[in-house]
């Protein structure tokens, strides 16, 4: 029994702290960016939008993510870990990253009407 | 016009008339039923009482004996052919109002009369609203379209309290509207507690700090002259809202012929808009032809077609990109000077008709409120220069006048005005050598604008099958639809993420006219209807995106489009909450380290859901919705536009993302 908390506290740290590896949980990710209200900025697909970029497939990587999070420019507001924990942040990274990239314009028929016509 | 037997009776002689018939009511011979609170409320009465079995009551023997006796000798009828509310009305149709738009009340029910009778309700016809909110958001967007002010009446108390903050809305979007209020200020002339409590000293006092002048007149000579003055005021830049107050007794006693010849009704004679003197002007032209990245920022600097037309010229001789505010319609969207510049490179600054100046080349840090911290977003030694009308109509009470803004050069004058012979004077120096560079310039930006078109288009795909509907992938479908009419969108885009100005080809004047001026929430519909109310006639198809929080302010506006047949395509922009606010309380919540779960509580309009087809029908609109799987949308749009083309109103509930 032992032996067995043992291990989970290794991995449990881990994940806490391996910046940089998307190791987390996306369907939790998914739960925490609804109900902490990610997506009144972002979107609910992260798409962006006036008062927050585009954050799906972010570009970021996690230690970028949370330091963002945690020290943000512009207008958002900083979410400190009393809001939001690393390991909340490492699942929501996971969300990010798991979700579909765009098509291409061009094979939107609408908006390759729009991008096409004078 | 057929006259009355008794000739003109004053008030006086028919209140003691009608106390004496009420009287002969009064009093131990009236019978069951008749009773005031029978007669006045059966509706209300019906509504507690479902139940209950209605009785017709039968007439007690007072009111028999009232309605089949003769007359007591001192009961006169009181009777007019000439109120003063007809000459009130000459007055008014002098002026070329088509509309007049409001809620019934009884302090200008002479000019109510006069309008639908005497003046056979056209030019004005009256327009029925069911909140005098939408009467002058109505007018407020009728006027950006039409370029002329509607009029509205409204109760100098009750009536102007409801209508108080889409006056402030048109104030701060300097705008006019023609605001008509009934009083009874003699207090000897009214009949009843009603008229008491609607009665008021100075009427106009509780929005005379957003509105650019008032009146009330004692005498219809007065009136009349104060009625045109009011006109002129209202239409010359600086425009705004007006008051003016048509007292109860001159609308409602009579005027004898010879009194009517005498009175007169002044010719409005316009006053030409401000233009800026011409040293200002030749000091900015050489400062403008000079500059090596000149950036032009307009907001209300297109107050008519022409105004369009001379920024265009302005910018394409300077090969100047243009910072629109999208506070009217100024600059074609797909031009390769739209929005192609930044301030950071701008060595030159020409600011156009733009009220918070300072807030364009300045950001603030939002850590704390009490200390912002301040950044110039131009570079140090870039010239700051205005044009603005705003300068001439500042109040100090409500601060819509912004921070003060350190320019250069500031201009009190209208910018369109002012246009022609800054254009000329840019005209007289450029050389050559200049224009080489110019060109140079011009290259360069339609790179940066053909760029910015391309990412707009790459953002637009993204989230594009979500469900909320992203607002770029409504405002996709909704130009597919469109793009081939002769359209007008008539509501604002910040809340939509400008979307409509990214991806469609604004090219006229009428296609775009701005948003709410004082972001007083409720303009949005009523303005919408209105706009579309001055479109019906040049058979434009008039579009609305409409969010769901300022519909609920005064829905019934959709009503009166329905009731006066105005064709309008509203679009639900429905994300199911007062979403600013949201994101403001989750802002306090952050920084105060606590729960931003919560946040949704007060702000949120959920639970349940908001049906506004189902809504929109109860007002009799044709209506689709609500809207999730965006695959619908399309088809819905058409099917709406069908509608609108036959002339009538149409509304699609879209369930959208919050931005």
């Amino acid at each position: 029994m032992k032996r067995v908390l043992y291990v989970m506290l290794i991995v449990r740290c881990l994940a806490v702290s391996s910046f940089g590896q998307a190791n987390g949980n996306a369907q939790e990710g998914k739960r925490l960016f609804m109900k902490h209200n990610c997506y009144y900025c972002h979107g609910t697909s992260g798409q962006g939008g006036r008062d927050g970029a585009r954050i799906a497939q972010t570009a970021l990587n996690l230690q970028g993510l949370t330091r963002y999070v945690r020290q943000p420019a512009g207008s958002m507001p900083a979410f400190t870990e009393k809001i939001l924990s690393d390991r909340e942040l490492t699942d929501i990274y996971a969300y990010l990253k798991s979700l579909p990239a765009a098509k291409a314009p061009k094979d939107i028929p609408l908006l390759n009407d729009i991008g096409t016509s004078k | 016009m057929p006259s009355s037997k008794k000739g003109s009776i004053n008030r006086r002689r028919f209140l003691k008339g009608a106390a004496a018939g009420a009287a002969a009511l009064v009093g131990p011979g009236v019978g069951p039923g008749v009773g005031p609170a029978v007669a006045a409320e059966p509706a209300a009465a019906a509504a507690q009482a479902p139940q209950a079995r209605v009785v017709t009551p039968l007439p007690g023997p007072g009111l028999v004996a009232a309605e089949t006796s003769p007359p007591p000798p001192r009961a006169d009828v009181y009777t007019t052919d000439r109120p003063g509310s007809d000459f009130m009305l000459d007055v008014i149709k002098s002026l070329g109002f088509d509309y007049v738009a409001a809620n019934p009340g009884s302090t200008f029910r002479a000019l109510h009369e006069s309008i639908i009778n005497y003046g056979g309700n056209k030019a004005p016809e009256l327009l029925t609203c069911c909140h005098e909110e939408s009467s002058v958001a109505m007018a407020h967007g009728y006027a950006k379209i039409e370029g002329k002010p509607m009029m509205i009446m409204a109760h100098g108390t009750v009536g102007l309290q409801h209508a108080s903050m889409a006056i402030y809305n048109a104030y701060a979007d300097r705008v006019p509207v023609y605001i008509v209020i009934g009083n009874i200020a003699d207090g000897a002339w009214r009949r009843s507690d009603v008229e008491w409590t609607h009665a008021v000293q100075d009427p106009a006092a509780m929005v005379r700090d957003y509105t650019k002048w008032d009146d009330s007149p004692i005498s219809l000579r007065q009136f009349a002259e104060s009625v045109v003055r009011a006109y002129k005021i209202a239409t010359t830049p600086p425009m705004g809202p007006v008051v003016m107050v048509a007292d109860g007794i001159l609308q409602e006693e009579p005027v004898s012929e010879e009194d009517r010849r005498r009175l007169h009704i002044p010719k409005l004679s316009q006053t030409t808009p401000p233009a800026g003197d011409a040293a200002a002007v030749g000091e900015i032209a050489k400062i403008l032809v000079a500059a090596e990245n000149p950036l032009i920022v307009a907001a209300r600097s297109a107050r008519t077609p022409k105004g369009l037309q001379l920024l265009v010229e302005l910018a394409e001789l300077l090969q100047a990109p243009v910072m629109d505010r999208r506070q009217r319609m100024n600059f074609p969207t797909r031009h390769p000077l739209y929005g192609s510049g930044n301030l950071a490179s701008a060595d030159v600054v020409l600011g156009l008709e733009v009220p918070d100046f300072w807030n364009v080349t300045h950001e603030q840090t939002p850590l704390n409120r009490m200390g912002m911290e301040i950044r110039p977003l131009t570079k140090q030694g870039a010239k700051l220069i205005t044009i603005s009308s705003m300068d001439l109509l500042m109040k100090s009470n409500y601060q819509d006048f912004g921070q003060y803004s350190e320019a250069d050069i500031a201009v009190a004058a209208d910018a369109e005005a002012t246009l022609p012979s800054l254009i000329e004077a840019c005209k007289r120096l450029i050389t050559p050598d200049r224009k080489r560079i110019f060109e140079q310039r011009a290259a360069r930006y339609a790179e940066v604008a053909k760029r910015i078109h391309e990412q707009d288009l790459q953002q637009a795909a993204w989230g594009w099958d979500s469900s909320p509907i992203t607002t770029a992938r409504m405002s996709a479908e909704l130009w597919n639809v469109i793009k081939n009419d002769d359209w007008s969108l008539v509501s604002d885009v910040v809340f939509q993420s400008w979307w409509p100005t990214r991806l469609w080809n604004f090219t006229k004047h009428y296609q775009f006219i701005g948003g709410h001026g004082a972001y007083g929430i409720g303009y949005g519909a009523p303005a919408a209807v209105g706009a579309a109310l001055a479109n019906r006639k040049y058979g434009r198809l008039t579009l609305n995106i409409q969010s769901d929080g300022d519909l609920n302010y005064a829905p019934s506006v959709l009503w009166t489009a329905v009731h006066h047949h105005i064709p309008l395509l509203s679009i639900m922009h429905n994300n199911r909450a007062y979403h600013q606010e949201r994101m403001f309380v989750a802002d306090m919540a952050a920084r105060a380290q606590r729960d931003v779960t919560r946040v949704d509580i007060g702000n949120a309009i959920t639970d349940p859901n908001i049906d506004y087809a189902t809504m929109a029908k109860a007002y009799g609109m044709f209506s689709v919705g609500p809207i999730e799987n965006p695959a619908e949308l399309g088809p819905a749009l058409k099917k709406a536009i069908e509608v609108v083309k036959r002339g009538e109103p149409a509304l699609v509930d879209v369930v959208s993302q919050p931005r």
